[in-house]
């Protein structure tokens, strides 16, 4: 039985702090390109972890139980399961190589003993079952114990296999490849609360699948152009609702969010609601669009809000309300002076996610710097956490990180200009039930949790 | 700051007393619209600096589609803000008057389709628009400078040598090329715009002056933030510069790294 963290937020009040847990991946300087973390995901229950990485590996990471000898002492997170995904494949008629890069894992509800995740890159999407194995059978007829056939003649008598326990196995096997429904890249799936069915998204349209058949999809949004040239928006993130199995978000390049009814059309170009802040004409720039592009949107748990993420702040989003947020939070507003140097640097093309705590009290995304940042919705307090290994004393309390905009620095403050922009922390991922997060860095995942005092 | 070695050719405007803090060549109201020389170039360069990363598209692995929308309705932008306030049409003036080096290849085209070259030359500038190319092209075109009526076609590309490909990808500087692929071949295929204006790109003064004297490790930046190897625009010209297909299978700018092509075939073999 787990003790659920939850009656504190995220560290409005003073008694909660943070405090580093563990560490995953290589802490060497150099990075091989393929350990790269490109997406982290907890399961529904929280007890697993994964992680795809540019090579196309799945690595999913197991809470141990809570250990009885410590009292409200978590448990760590080992590693479970490792599996590559994903190989590199090369699309002759375009003469392009497609990478292997795994560009979101979406865990489904568990139904029986084994485990089920989707894992998709740019092209196909694969249903992986992850299984495990704490017996064998001995004692056949027919065959010995390496697995050789017996001369079916030197057989006396016979006998029941019986079941010996083994040293456990974690076994993942591909069960479904839902392949060719994408000329570009897929950016999002989404699993539908009916469990089965699940959408995926590319730059242009959503394709809806079940999930026992591969050969067939439904096309539920085209907004491609029939002349390309006309082409000034693409698609950059959808999820289904939570509760509402009809019902699904898809966000554009230009900002806009649009809700969509699948029961209004087999076909769902026009939208249900289209939310869309207008803009502010004293911060225009030839800039304002790129900033404005979503890199991501998350449906709360209640499903009542949504929240996106453009380059330099989280919206929150009541659904009812489709005119603008009903709440803002600014993540680097001191980037708004540099975004000549960070689109002259293709930092502005950054994608950003973010990602809601188990009571949609607290949203959190990431930053530069190893920096990631935490919005107490209720509350109404902020605070900037940086993930270093000089921060990875187990236990060590995570101090909270400042940037100095003004012309003064103050002490432990960091000014903008030595901020490292190769630092940045794109993916973050809150356990569902409890007040633990894990934060990638470019190849390191750091598990945070936090404790009342 | 942001990068090591990078040589800008203009100062961050955020760091500009004048300017309190406006990211880039903000557009100043209408009303008050003086179009000081400053943000003139400021807002030059961010269409020199859009043009050049629409160009240096991944030869390997497809471009991401959204970030070459972006980059193109920010040229988009840029170029209607310039025709309303008149200096696109000089800019275009100047370029046709401005004398170049007979060795330097103006630009290549894609033969996808045919151009009405002669009929665009002379018109009005077209909104910048995004151009689909057929999958499979074999050929290209290339325009010479000083001689727009002359077509050279170049022999087949192998469709298994993607680094000579790459070298097709060139194109005008208002079009877009490789990031807008079509992929059905049925679909009907848009017009190409605007090829008189590709010869415009390289005699544009200020691109001159970006290719010049320019940083070498400036076309490096992608390098040196992802560690992914690009063409810099200037390898580009160069490696063109010289006619007949043989000129563009030996380049050594595009992507004729043999461990790119052992690593294709690693791919294809599926070792």
């Amino acid at each position: 039985n787990r003790a659920v963290f939850f009656a504190g937020p995220g560290g409005g009040s003073s008694d909660v702090q943070w405090y580093f847990s563990q560490v995953k991946g290589a802490m060497d300087d150099d990075v091989a390109e393929a350990d790269i973390i490109s997406t982290v995901e907890f399961n529904h229950s929280g007890e697993l972890l994964a992680t795809g990485d540019k090579g196309g590996r799945v690595v999913i990471f197991q809470q141990e139980p809570e250990s009885k000898n410590q009292a409200q002492c978590r448990g760590e997170y080992n590693v479970y399961s490792t599996f590559q995904s994903h190989e590199p494949e090369f699309d002759y008629l375009k003469s392009l190589e497609i990478e292997e890069k795994i560009n979101k894992i979406r865990w489904l509800p568990q139904k029986n003993a084994a485990q089920f995740l989707l894992s998709t890159n740019d092209k196909t999407i694969k249903l992986w079952k992850i299984s495990e194995r704490d017996k064998r059978a001995e004692g056949y007829n027919l065959k010995e114990e390496d697995g050789r056939y017996r001369d079916p003649n030197s057989v006396t008598t016979l006998r029941v296999p019986v079941l010996r326990p083994m040293d456990l196995m974690v076994e993942a096997s591909p069960r479904r490849v839902f392949a060719n429904a994408h000329t570009y890249h897929i950016n999002s799936i989404s699993v539908n609360s009916d469990h089965e069915t699940y959408l995926s998204a590319d730059d242009l349209r959503i394709n809806l699948w079940h999930l026992e058949i591969t050969d067939r999809s439904f096309n539920i949004v085209d907004i491609k152009p029939a002349n390309m040239e006309e082409l000034t928006e693409v698609i950059t993130a959808a999820e289904f609702h939570p509760n509402q199995c009809n019902t699904f978000v898809y966000s554009s390049s230009k900002g806009t969010i649009r809700l969509c009814d699948m029961r209004a059309s087999a076909l769902c170009d026009r939208h249900t609601k289209l939310f869309e802040e207008p803009e502010d004409p004293n911060n225009r720039s030839f800039f304002s669009e790129i900033i404005s592009s979503i890199s991501d949107v998350k449906f709360s748990h209640s499903g009542r809000y949504m929240m996106t993420r453009d380059y330099l702040s989280v919206k929150v989003w009541d659904l009812n309300m489709e005119t603008r947020p009903v709440e803002t939070y600014q993540v680097h507003e001191y980037l708004r002076s540099k975004l000549c140097s960070l689109y002259e640097n293709d930092c502005i093309f950054d994608k950003f996610e973010c990602c809601w705590n188990g009571n949609d009290s607290v949203v959190m995304t990431g930053s530069y710097n190893n920096f990631f940042r935490m919005f107490d919705r209720g509350y109404r307090q902020d605070m900037t956490f940086e993930a270093s290994r000089e921060n990875s004393k187990p236990q060590s309390v995570l101090k909270p990180r400042k940037v100095s905009t003004g012309g003064k620095r103050k002490k432990d403050e960091i000014s903008v200009d030595s901020l490292d922009f190769n630092k940045k922390i794109l993916h973050t991922a809150w356990h569902p039930l409890d007040n633990i997060i894990a934060v990638a860095t470019i190849n390191n995942l750091y598990i945070f949790e936090n404790k009342m005092n | 700051m942001f990068t090591k070695g990078t040589k800008r050719k203009f100062s961050d405007p955020g760091e500009e007393p004048a300017s309190s803090g406006d990211p880039g060549p903000a557009a100043p109201s209408a009303a008050a619209r003086t179009l000081s020389s400053s943000y003139s170039l400021q807002r030059q360069s961010l269409l020199d600096m859009s043009l050049i990363k629409l160009q240096l598209c991944h030869m390997l692995v497809e471009p991401n589609l959204c970030r070459s929308v972006l980059i193109a309705n920010t040229v988009r932008q840029i170029q209607e803000e310039m025709t309303q306030d008149g200096t696109w049409h000089i800019m275009t003036q100047a370029l046709a008057a401005a004398q170049c080096p007979a060795d330097r290849l103006v630009a290549t085209e894609v033969l996808c389709r045919q151009t009405d070259a002669a009929a665009q030359a002379g018109q009005s500038p077209k909104p910048f628009s995004v151009v689909g190319l057929q999958e499979g092209y074999h050929s290209e075109e290339v325009v010479m400078e000083g001689d727009v009526e002359t077509e050279v076609t170049m022999s087949s590309l192998s469709p298994l040598s993607p680094q000579l490909s790459s070298a097709s990808y060139l194109t005008g500087p208002f079009e877009v090329g490789p990031c807008w692929e079509e992929e059905d071949e049925e679909e009907d295929h848009s017009e190409s715009s605007e090829p008189s204006l590709m010869s415009e790109h390289s005699r544009h003064p200020a691109l001159e002056e970006l290719f010049s004297d320019v940083d070498p490790s400036y076309y490096d930046l992608d390098t040196v933030l992802t560690g992914t190897p690009k063409m810099g625009p200037y390898d580009l010209l160069e490696s063109l510069s010289s006619h007949g297909p043989t000129a563009l299978s030996s380049s050594s700018s595009c992507r004729s790294d043999l461990n790119e092509l052992d690593h294709i075939m690693e791919i294809i073999v599926g070792s």
